[in-house]
């Protein structure tokens, strides 16, 4: 029955979306660490989102096809007294868009509702089909 | 006695059939919101119905005889040809899904769900009066 389908497609977008909402917290809380295990600045990560296949008949999922490095350039930041400023006194510090960041958490936050809702009117419509015949 | 009872309901039963059928391909349009190059499908309602009617259900798909092969998806159990939605405001990374567009047909499909599942209610209703009172 197609209707059950809307569960597994909702189910894949909030399992995406969550783990987008993963990313964007890891990149916000590292906003300002300038080191990190392997002695490197921590480098923003994003996801990346792409369509799978749930049933031969066209219904189409989400899913995480890959955690990729930010690949804009660190911020250099003037601090002489920073205890890992280089001869000049410059600072490597993360390339987090901190602002770019707060949206991307509203737009997963919001994309995560919506499945939610989508969920809601898929059980309610299975609920109605209960019905039928009493 | 018992084929004329099936085909009073046969209507209903083809008409949810297909409503649920859309119902998952715009599940499948909210989930992908966010996923690049992604485009918006549906299926027209009233030309996917006519086909389901017809007693001769049409399929063009391709043949899968191997695990290994991609079937195509250009006609469904339902005998709905899935359409690409004319994009009304596309995104810079491809994506065709407009929100207000496909939670506007979500839930409208919805409703005229529960609405075909109401007039079913109704019908059967009519025949067990008949029933009862022969």
């Amino acid at each position: 029955m197609s209707l059950f389908n809307v569960f597994d497609i909702a189910g894949s977008a909030m399992a995406a979306q969550s783990q987008r909402l993963n990313v964007v917290a890891s990149n916000l809380s590292n906003a300002d660490s300038a080191t990190s295990s392997n002695g490197q600045p921590y480098r923003a990560r994003q996801v990346v989102f792409s369509t799978t296949q749930i049933n031969p008949q066209g219904a189409s999922g989400v899913r995480v096809a890959g955690v990729i490095d930010d690949p804009t350039p660190m911020k250099i930041v003037y601090e002489p007294q920073h205890p890992l400023a280089n001869a000049q006194g410059y600072v490597t510090m993360p390339n987090v868009n901190v602002v770019g960041e707060m949206v991307n958490m509203i737009s997963a936050s919001r994309s995560y509702q919506n499945n939610v809702d989508m969920m809601n009117t898929a059980k309610s419509m299975l609920l109605k089909v209960l019905t039928i015949g009493q | 006695m018992i084929s004329k009872l099936d085909e009073a309901l046969q209507f209903h039963q083809t008409a949810l059939t297909v409503r649920g059928y859309r119902q998952q391909l715009l599940a499948s349009n909210i989930a992908n919101a966010d996923t690049p190059n992604f485009k918006a499908r549906d299926i027209d309602f009233s030309s996917a119905l006519q086909g389901a009617l017809s007693s001769r259900p049409t399929n063009t798909g391709l043949a899968v005889t191997s695990p290994r092969h991609i079937g195509s998806s250009g006609e469904n159990t339902a005998g709905a040809q899935v359409l690409y939605r004319a994009p009304v405001q596309p995104s810079i990374d491809g994506n065709t899904v407009n929100m207000d567009v496909e939670r506007t047909q979500f839930m409208e499909n919805a409703i005229h769900y529960e609405a075909n599942v109401a007039l079913l209610n109704g019908q059967i209703r009519f025949m067990m009066l008949a029933i009862q009172q022969g």
